[in-house]
């Protein structure tokens, strides 16, 4: 059974958590650029975390499906509707064969992650069934979304929270929108001033101290030449003391790396793999969902904190995670 | 050796100081080798990178970077057996380049820059001996030691928006070959009709940091031959 999508929106691709093992031939992660949205949708629809599912930006989608599926999302402030029913962040929602799923461009945010149960039938290229836009590989055809384009679907899984009747068919009539949702947080991530908690980079020391001192005072705006490599930002420029040439080295979502204009750079998660600037800070994982959203105009600042602090958040949701997976199943009996 | 954060998921372990082409390149690859012999719980890439190698981790698995320091610090303290040519391939990988005009838009300013003639730009360009510090920037993209040094030349000032793939160019002290066609600023002096980067291949990079690295200088009509 296939989705079928009348219209792409802005940008749409088909992502999952990520490709790993290929960074040695200078291959991105990729993947949903807030992997954990993406893993909290899966939840909700009853899929594997790995499952993989859309990501959309900005603009509106328009998709039917040729079988009726359980769908969730997490992100930005996005509209979305099955039929004429509200379909809000982080629920469940049944559409019928002869519904339309609509996303509406978000009022706060830039993106959200829908999961379908069952997830999409994309190849699996280099580990990964997520599209890599810039290498044009993986995905549906190595690219975005268009309208027209037709996306096989697994098989379903039976949806742990519908009970079949005799004949096997759902007692629950689409349009049906869950009551309950994943957690506010997790599912809603959209907002209009930004702030990102960092841990000091290997190179904070060779930043002029009004440098380190701006950086987590200043508000900072992203300017529009900002993609799912990184947002780049602009705000007071941040100085260098010594102005050493750098080898490259690895760099990883969430970088903040300072070019010698001095106007940071926050990597996302299509960024390159190495990378030759001075790298002041880094934005921590349980942020990255805040710093998917950002677009350009928004505003961001920066909070400093230490990196067993940010260890110990990134710990907490993790756990969190696994127990909200427990959770969903015992409610599912 | 240093071991710094990078990030609360991520770190780099610093072999060298600076840069030596053979004798840091060598001291990263053996490092390499022994953090994929140890497996290390919780790890799920390592990227090396001239004098470093980036160790990433599963969110869920960061039991602390102390404890993790001490594993690596001990995996490379291990003996390992010394790397063997890559299986189907000679110890030095050729690269055919087509050095002429058409491909090679810059050849006339390096020249100039290094006060040579086209031709001898051409032939010292091929027949250095070069090996790869690391591949990234894009996929399959090689960074190349070995550059004779009068060959260096800055970046042009304004970068390219398209860059064709398989060409060969020269950035600062290093060349390269942009594995497809992409934006770029380096020098660009010839092409390679071969195929960088395939994901039908494993691994689909045809470069990989430490591998040995020649350019054989091929006619027009080579180039077309190899590239239909």
């Amino acid at each position: 059974m296939n989705l079928l999508v009348s219209s792409a929106g802005f940008l749409t691709s088909v992502q999952d958590l990520g490709r790993t093992g290929y960074r040695q031939s200078g291959v991105s992660f990729g993947g949903a650029l807030d992997a954990h949205a993406m893993r909290v949708a899966n939840a909700v629809v009853g899929n594997e975390d790995n499952a993989a599912g859309l990501e959309a930006t900005f603009g509106k989608l328009r998709l039917r499906f040729e079988d009726e599926r359980i769908v969730s999302w997490c992100g930005g402030a996005f509209t979305a509707r099955i039929g004429d029913e509200d379909l809000p962040p982080g629920h469940a929602g049944l559409v019928g064969k002869d519904d339309e799923l609509l996303m509406v461009a978000p009022s706060a945010g830039s993106r959200a992650w829908l999961a379908i149960s069952g997830g999409i039938d994309a190849p699996v290229v280099l580990g990964s069934r997520s599209t890599d836009l810039r290498g044009n590989f993986g995905g549906h055809q190595g690219r975005a979304l268009r309208a027209g384009d037709v996306l096989p679907l697994f098989k379903e899984r039976r949806f742990p929270n519908r009970r079949p009747d005799k004949n096997g068919d759902l007692e629950i009539a689409a349009p049906w929108i869950s009551k309950w949702s994943a957690p506010a947080p997790w599912a809603s991530t959209g907002q209009r001033d930004h702030f990102l908690r960092i841990v000091r980079g290997t190179h904070w020391d060779s930043f002029a101290p009004d440098a380190q001192a701006a950086l987590v005072t200043a508000q900072f705006i992203v300017t529009p030449d900002s993609d799912r490599m990184g947002a780049r930002l602009d705000g007071p420029a941040l100085e260098r003391i010594d102005a050493a040439d750098l080898l490259s080295e690895a760099v990883a979502p969430g970088t903040l790396q300072v070019p010698p204009n001095g106007k940071p750079i926050l990597l996302l998660g299509d960024c390159q793999t190495i990378g030759g600037y001075p790298k002041i800070a880094h934005v921590i994982t349980v942020d990255l969902p805040i710093a998917a959203q950002l677009w350009p105009g928004d505003a961001v600042r920066f909070h400093e904190i230490s990196l067993t602090e940010a260890q110990e958040l990134l710990r907490e949701r993790e756990e969190d995670f696994a127990r909200f997976r427990v959770g969903l199943t015992l409610h599912a009996r | 050796m240093r071991i710094d954060p990078l990030g609360d998921s991520a770190l780099i372990v610093r072999i060298d100081d600076e840069f030596r082409p053979d004798a840091s390149l060598n001291a990263v690859l053996v490092a390499l080798r022994c953090l994929e012999a140890a497996e290390l719980p919780g790890v799920i890439e390592l990227a090396p990178a001239y004098t470093t190698i980036g160790v990433f981790l599963e969110p869920s698995r960061i039991a602390g970077f102390d404890e993790l320091k001490t594993k690596i610090e001990r995996a490379l303290q291990t003996s390992v057996e010394p790397a063997r040519p890559r299986a189907g391939t000679r110890s030095v990988l050729e690269i055919p380049v087509c050095y002429e005009s058409e491909f090679a838009p810059d050849l006339d300013e390096v020249a100039r820059h290094s006060g040579l003639s086209p031709e001898e730009v051409v032939r010292r360009h091929s027949e250095a001996a070069y090996r790869v510090s690391c591949v990234g920037f894009t996929p399959g993209f090689p960074f190349l030691s070995g550059l004779p040094s009068e060959l260096a030349t800055p970046r042009r000032a304004t970068p390219r928006t398209e860059i064709p793939a398989g060409a060969v160019a020269i950035g600062g002290t290093q060349t390269g070959i942009y594995p497809r066609k992409s934006p770029g600023g380096w020098n660009i002096i010839g092409r390679t009709p071969l195929r960088l980067f395939d994901v039908q291949r494993e691994p689909p990079a045809l470069f990989r940091a430490g591998d040995r690295v020649r350019f054989r200088k091929i006619s027009r009509e080579e180039f077309e031959r190899a590239s239909a």
